[in-house]
């Protein structure tokens, strides 16, 4: 659709999803990131989806409901996901604006976000 | 009486057709004469006022005796050359002085006052029985007293304020410390009057201190805050709001009665507030968060 850089990517590794945001997206294009997600997630069978929003230093009242949502479609199709690399300034900008990620969990980043999903997914494995 | 009147009823002088000018021409030097002349006297007269004013009590007689000559001829000073600016000086290096030994302002301007006084007695006494020269003396004096008072009250007040607004920000640097106790664990302990700057530094700090330090609890310890009104703990939840964002939680610890009706009061979703009744019960609780197992070796606990 666009030339140049890739804005986002969504990366298999073992079982789980590594999706990143590279820059900051409009609507359409947070749009067109979710329904690749929701997509690759049955696609890839995946269990676990890490969202990185390291490189985004502003997230928009759409874009955290996006990614709460995200969190709830990957739920419905099996994957647990965890909301990894929010900015310190983004994240206060955000409880002051009153939004959150709801029941979606968030990590410190992508590292910390692969621990906390073999945590929560072990169980599940051995059982 | 003011000098205007005093002309229209006394006419004769010559000089007084120009009054302000000429008098404080003329008599100011007189006036600067006759302080110089007695000064050992009327020094000796402030000293012994000062004493029985009890002010400067934090001073020995010695520094005292060194203090009071150079204000006298600092004052004396002004009146001849009707420029403050070397006073000005002379009382901000003395504040600087005297000010750590717990000198207040009304000490100094009490000083000031009662050299102000003394001198005008003496020059009653000498004027006394001309008194319409005296009111044209008194006339020349009191404006230019009055402007050292100013002077060095201001300059007393102006010095003050530097050192509070120096330690001001001393204290601002020192007072949210963020901590590291355990690999991933950090602790904040927060003493003194939380105030919206602060609570602002404190988030600032703390949202960078979870990154750098890469942490996953964070104790924040609020023993040393006596109370906080609605804006800060607002503030205080959206921080602890924001750390989880960052996907650290937050445990604090040390609510004073105070506070926890403050927060209860303004209605905020506590609900995700994880606090522990002390410092200690917080960290042996963040332990366990990070899977920490603290032991007591055999035959340990005795130093």
């Amino acid at each position: 659709m666009t030339a140049g850089p890739p804005l986002f990517s969504v990366l298999r590794q073992g079982p789980y999803l590594i999706a990143s945001i590279h820059t900051a997206l409009d609507d359409s294009q947070l749009a067109r990131f979710t329904a690749d997600l929701v997509q690759r997630i049955g696609q890839d069978r995946a269990r676990g989806v890490v969202v990185d929003v390291a490189a985004l230093d502003v997230l928009d009242s759409y874009a955290s409901r996006t990614l709460r949502d995200i969190g709830e479609m990957a739920r419905l199709r099996g994957a647990t996901t965890v909301i990894v690399g929010i900015q310190p300034a983004v994240a206060f900008a955000m409880v002051q604006l009153g939004m959150d990620t709801g029941s979606v969990v968030t990590a410190l980043d992508l590292e910390e976000g692969l621990a906390w999903l073999d945590a929560a997914l072990a169980p599940v494995g051995r059982g | 009486m003011t000098q205007r009147e005093q002309t229209s009823t006394d006419p004769a002088p010559a000089d007084s057709r120009f009054p302000g000018v000429s008098d404080e021409d003329v008599l100011l030097p007189q006036l600067v004469a006759h302080l110089r002349e007695h000064r050992t006297k009327l020094r000796q007269e402030w000293t012994s006022r000062i004493h029985e004013t009890h002010l400067l009590q934090a001073m020995t007689s010695q520094e005292m005796a060194a203090e009071t000559t150079s204000v006298y001829d600092n004052y004396v000073e002004v009146l001849e050359t009707g420029s403050v600016e070397a006073l000005q000086h002379y009382a901000r290096d003395l504040s600087e002085r005297i000010i750590p030994r717990g000198v207040e302002t009304q000490e100094v301007v009490g000083i000031v006052l009662l050299l102000r006084d003394v001198l005008a007695r003496s020059l009653f006494e000498k004027y006394q029985r001309d008194l319409p020269l005296l009111n044209r003396v008194l006339d020349a004096y009191e404006p230019a007293a009055n402007r050292i008072a100013n002077t060095v009250a201001v300059s007393f007040v102006d010095e003050r304020e530097r050192i509070i607004r120096q330690q001001q920000d001393s204290i601002r640097e020192l007072s949210t410390p963020v901590l590291r106790v355990r690999e991933r664990l950090l602790i904040l302990p927060i003493i003194g009057v939380l105030d919206q700057q602060r609570a602002r530094q404190l988030t600032e700090q703390l949202l960078t201190g979870i990154r750098s330090h890469r942490a996953r609890v964070v104790v924040i310890d609020i023993t040393g805050v006596p109370d906080v009104d609605e804006a800060v703990a607002n503030h205080l939840v959206q921080t602890v709001d924001a750390s989880r964002l960052m996907g650290a939680s937050v445990i604090i610890t040390g609510l004073s009665p105070e506070i926890a009706q403050t927060l209860v009061t303004i209605g905020v979703d506590l609900s995700k507030m994880n606090t522990i009744g002390d410092l200690q019960g917080g960290l042996e609780e963040a332990e366990r968060l990070l899977g920490y197992e603290v032991t007591r070796s055999e035959g340990g606990g005795s130093p």
